[in-house]
């Protein structure tokens, strides 16, 4: 693809000044994702997944800054602007799902109010009525049944898998380029999961909005987007196309994460294992975080690898990547 | 059914279990005067019957709602049933003797989802773990420092940390805490609730490889209770499928996810993420699950399933063997 990308994260830094100390979230994380692109961003919890999605919609709270790096939405580089601008944006042109749709939703306004409000919030000339069409058109277009009714309906009044398809919507009312998903799925049923991931599918492919689908979990990963992008304590551990790095990854980490997943091949074995824990972000060791749980860690570890692209396409940051086609734990 | 499964360790039959939300003064009231309002019962549990022989694993999955988390805590004793039994080496609980019942309660253990809600966090370790085996008599109290030590030990806990409390350890960590306290009584049977949902993908290997230790090591037999189907499959001998409060199919580990046999068996296998399926098109099972308040007649799972006949509509199908270890309850089978 030669068109310019919709999202280029560039050495992204995003800080928390605690009592503490500093915790690094984000240390250095970059990434790009075109039009109709879904990255899956992976990482176990405390990995700083979210807290970069945070950052690329301006939506981190203090104690935490975004402390450098560059966030650039087709050029234009969102850390620069004032708020009045990021705010035309946001839910505009970049809009985000969250976990919990309650986030998202207003418990005592009807569906329909918090949508027309959302359509007039960016174009206030589009009238009561033009706004309340759209509203049902995106209500359809999630696969909630009968919208004209459902618009009169208060969050409570539906299901969570309904209110997460009514987040969605919200989300896609005014037909953003960008889609921030942060572990949408992950409260919800599998059968529930289904539909929404289809969904979410369909929607990318039809109308080209990117989306960033940040999630612990690889299966739903492997099944929904183009290129992946693994986390660990912060950092960037190793990115590339879906397909390659889950069928060779490089990175010690990613090799591990894939080997512990249980399913079809592993029964009756015993799983693979990442001896250890993840390091609090107040307390990453010098050098690779990773190295106290890695089985390929020297003294070369104690510095910190530079990102590097030992395979064209992926980007890692390690000293040691699984590079000679050596058979994968 | 038990004839031919005269070995089973742990059986339960036509289990039910009915939540009632009573009517209130005001609505006592309302109906004194002409009012329609009736109690809601919630079939949680309708009616389930399956066996567990010994030293096997049972994967018992379903959605939220199904009522595998009620089974869960009538096996292990939390909960009274509304009517039915539980049959643990061929004896009904409920018509146990003092005795019986109490060795009953400490050989059946339950390891909760949550560690974080599941431990005390004003007692230290030692005591979490200890206190249940000097109650009962498993170990004497001047044994008990060494007990527990050897116990934290099994579940992969430095015994240094006996003195700490549960907040200063991490999830998994926590989760080890939980299995130990489990473990300390002796138990036999192990009844897992989700006992690795709310652990990273790394520290859920773990603690999945602890289970299949321990239960080479002491001979454990598991219901292990999940909406993963991937962990299921990598860790049980034989599956129950649960769709809103009652059983529809029960096979081998191989025989579910080879060939399911009932519809929403395949329907759940077929919208469960799995690595090996990229740029996959999903297509979902449509609509929502039923409220189990009030649940569709006949066959629960028809108002969603691709091949409903009206008699699903109307009849509730059978749980019965369509094949040799193999129950499913769907009309389908019959034509």
């Amino acid at each position: 693809m030669s068109e310019k990308p919709t999202l280029a994260v560039e050495n992204l830094e995003t800080h928390f000044f605690t009592k503490a100390g500093v915790a690094k979230a984000v240390d250095g994380v970059s990434f790009s994702i075109n039009p109709g692109e879904i990255m899956g961003l992976v990482g176990e919890s405390g990995s700083g997944k979210s807290v970069t999605g945070f950052s690329v919609i301006g939506l981190v709270d203090p104690p935490g800054k975004v402390v450098g790096g560059r966030v650039l939405y087709r050029g234009e580089n969102l850390l620069d602007l004032d708020e009045e601008r990021m705010r035309s944006l946001r839910g505009n042109r970049i809009a985000m799902i969250f976990q919990d749709p309650m986030m998202t939703l207003n418990p005592v306004l009807r569906i329909d109010t918090q949508m027309i409000e959302t359509v007039q919030a960016h174009e206030p000339n589009v009238s009561d009525a033009n706004a309340r069409a759209r509203a049902r058109d995106v209500l359809g277009q999630v696969g909630i049944p009968s919208p004209d009714e459902r618009l009169k309906a208060y969050p409570h009044q539906f299901s969570g898998g309904m209110r997460q398809r009514v987040a969605i919507a919200i989300a896609l009312i005014n037909k953003p380029d960008l889609i921030i998903a942060d572990e949408p799925t992950t409260a919800l049923d599998v059968t529930i999961q289904g539909q929404i991931l289809y969904e979410a599918q369909k929607l990318c492919r039809e109308t080209g909005t990117a989306m960033i689908w940040i999630t612990h979990d690889l299966a739903v990963v492997a099944g929904l987007a183009d290129k992946i992008c693994v986390m660990y304590a912060g950092r960037l551990a190793e990115q590339g196309a879906l397909d390659d790095v889950l069928d060779h990854p490089v990175h010690p980490y990613t090799v591990g994460l894939l080997g512990s997943v249980p399913g079809h091949n592993t029964r009756g074995k015993p799983l693979y294992q990442i001896p250890g824990m993840t390091p609090s972000l107040l307390k990453v060791p010098p050098g690779c975080a990773f190295k106290d749980r890695c089985p390929r860690a020297d003294h070369a570890c104690e510095e910190l690898p530079p990102i590097t692209e030992p395979v064209p396409g992926r980007q890692i940051r390690c000293f040691h990547p699984h590079l000679d086609g050596e058979a994968v734990a | 059914m038990s004839d031919t499964h005269d070995g089973a360790m742990l059986e339960v039959r036509d289990l039910t279990k009915n939540f009632v939300k009573r009517l209130d003064l005001a609505a006592k009231m309302a109906v004194k005067l002409g009012s329609n309002l009736k109690e809601e019962v919630v079939h949680a549990v309708d009616g389930v019957n399956f066996q567990i022989a010994p030293g096997e694993v049972v994967g018992l999955v379903g959605e939220s709602g199904c009522g595998k988390s009620t089974i869960g805590r009538m096996i292990a004793g939390i909960l009274p049933p509304t009517s039915g039994d539980v049959v643990y080496k061929g004896k009904a609980v409920a018509g146990m003797d003092a005795s019986d019942a109490k060795a009953t309660a400490l050989a059946i253990q339950m390891i909760f989802q949550d560690p974080f809600a599941s431990l005390n966090p004003r007692m230290r370790v030692q005591d979490i773990i200890g206190e249940a085996p000097v109650l009962h008599g498993v170990v004497d109290a001047k044994d008990a420092a060494d007990y527990v030590a050897e116990v934290m030990l099994r579940v992969g806990l430095d015994p240094e940390y006996r003195r700490r409390y549960p907040h200063q350890f991490s999830g998994g960590q926590r989760q080890r805490i939980g299995i130990a306290r489990a473990l300390a009584v002796k138990p036999d049977f192990l009844v897992c609730d989700e006992a690795i949902a709310a652990l990273d993908v790394s520290i859920q290997a773990q603690v999945i490889n602890l289970f299949m230790d321990l239960r080479e090591d002491l001979d454990l037999t598991y219901l292990f209770i999940s909406h993963d189907l991937s962990v299921v499959e990598h860790i049980s001998d034989r599956v129950v499928i649960m769709y809103l409060g009652r059983v529809v199919e029960v096979a081998t580990t191989d025989d579910i996810f080879e060939t399911a046999n009932h519809p929403y068996t395949l329907a759940l296998l077929n919208e469960v993420p799995r690595l090996d399926m990229r740029g996959f098109d999903y297509q979902p099972v449509a609509g929502e699950i039923p409220s189990p308040l009030d649940p569709p007649p006949g066959c629960h799972f028809h108002p969603r399933c691709p091949h409903a006949t009206a008699r699903c509509r109307e009849e509730r199908p059978v749980l019965r063997e369509v094949a040799p270890g193999r129950l499913s309850a769907c009309h389908l089978n019959d034509a």
